[in-house]
């Protein structure tokens, strides 16, 4: 028995195209069960949101990184750390509003969507819309409020992949009951 | 040396876990009290280190110390905060708080579906290899008589 393939490998890390076509999987039975792209794209989000708030703990544990300091900060570390780490890809970070509040990531080879073809009909589903939940329910976790939806889709012929992101507001530490 | 006992509090104060090893004095309140007063008093120090330091700070508030004991604080990005209480001879346990977090907490606690995050923690895995853990510290043995 050789088992000489998995020497040397990190033990966390999984084959991509399971990950690729369990995710698959589970958003043509979402399309089954729902019939209706809005409440699928909804169904998803809410499904990353419960993944992120317990996978920014795991980022946080391994990387060891501090509270960033702004906004551009947090971009770089989504894209450069978090995607590296999670999806093996460094999506670029662009078109910043003027205000600093906003950028996009653009995403050349999405891995979540690497075997599919749109069937016609689902104008509306945002096929990889997990990855947003994941993004919201993370960054809430660390006290960011922000808005994170796709704007454009290769599997919708667009050129490229555009996930956007909007910080809306810091949330502000509890205070504990009968403190001020 | 030795280690007395151990808080971990959510991001909204809840207290998560406690366990203690060699604590004589109990402080006279019920455990509810206790937690409330310590997340109380954590959360103000933080507020007044950061507003009386006199220059920017990076980690704040990490630990202070009395004639008997030491309190030892981490804080991650998310608000997970781990309290220890140890005797005076405990050094900088930075690392080791940092690894009940990542090789404890993230393990058994975020890793476990079944476990809710802003529920006081009831899984047995995580009390035995926490109790485990910090009983292999090379500052846990010696029990002062």
């Amino acid at each position: 028995m050789s088992r000489q393939g998995t020497r040397g490998v990190d033990p966390r890390k999984v084959n991509g195209e399971l990950f690729t076509l369990t995710y698959g999987a589970l958003v043509a039975q979402l399309l089954r069960d729902y019939e209706d792209d809005d409440e699928v794209n909804k169904q998803l989000e809410k499904m990353g949101y419960n993944i992120g708030v317990r996978l920014i703990e795991d980022f946080l544990a391994r990387n060891n990184s501090s509270r960033c300091n702004d906004f551009r900060e947090t971009a770089d570390i989504i894209s450069k750390v978090g995607f590296k780490m999670y999806l093996g890809i460094t999506p670029v970070v662009s078109n910043w509003s003027p205000a600093g509040d906003e950028f996009s990531l653009l995403i050349e080879n999405n891995p979540l969507a690497d075997f599919v073809e749109l069937p016609p009909g689902h104008n509306n589903l945002n096929f990889s819309n997990l990855l947003c939940g994941v993004l919201k329910g993370a960054l809430e976790m660390v006290q960011m409020d922000v808005d994170v939806r796709f704007v454009q889709d290769q599997l919708k012929g667009d050129n490229i992949t555009e996930l956007r992101l909007k910080f809306l507001r810091r949330l502000e530490d509890a205070i504990p009951v009968g403190e001020d | 040396m030795t280690i007395y006992n151990l808080h971990i509090f959510d991001r909204n104060g809840t207290c998560l876990y406690y366990v203690e090893w060699n604590r004589r004095k109990s402080a006279g309140m019920s455990q509810s009290e206790e937690f409330k007063l310590m997340y109380g008093m954590i959360h103000s120090i933080k507020s007044f280190v950061s507003r009386i330091s006199p220059t920017d700070l990076k980690d704040g508030f990490l630990n202070f110390k009395t004639n008997r004991y030491k309190l030892h604080f981490f804080e991650t990005p998310s608000g997970l905060k781990i309290v220890i209480n140890t005797d005076l001879g405990v050094g900088n346990i930075r690392d080791t708080l940092h690894q009940i977090y990542s090789n404890i907490y993230v393990e058994y606690v975020v890793r476990n579906p079944v476990c809710d995050l802003d529920k006081p923690i009831t899984s047995e895995l995580f009390q035995t290899k926490l109790d485990e853990f910090i009983r292999g510290l090379p500052f846990f043995p010696s029990r002062i008589n």
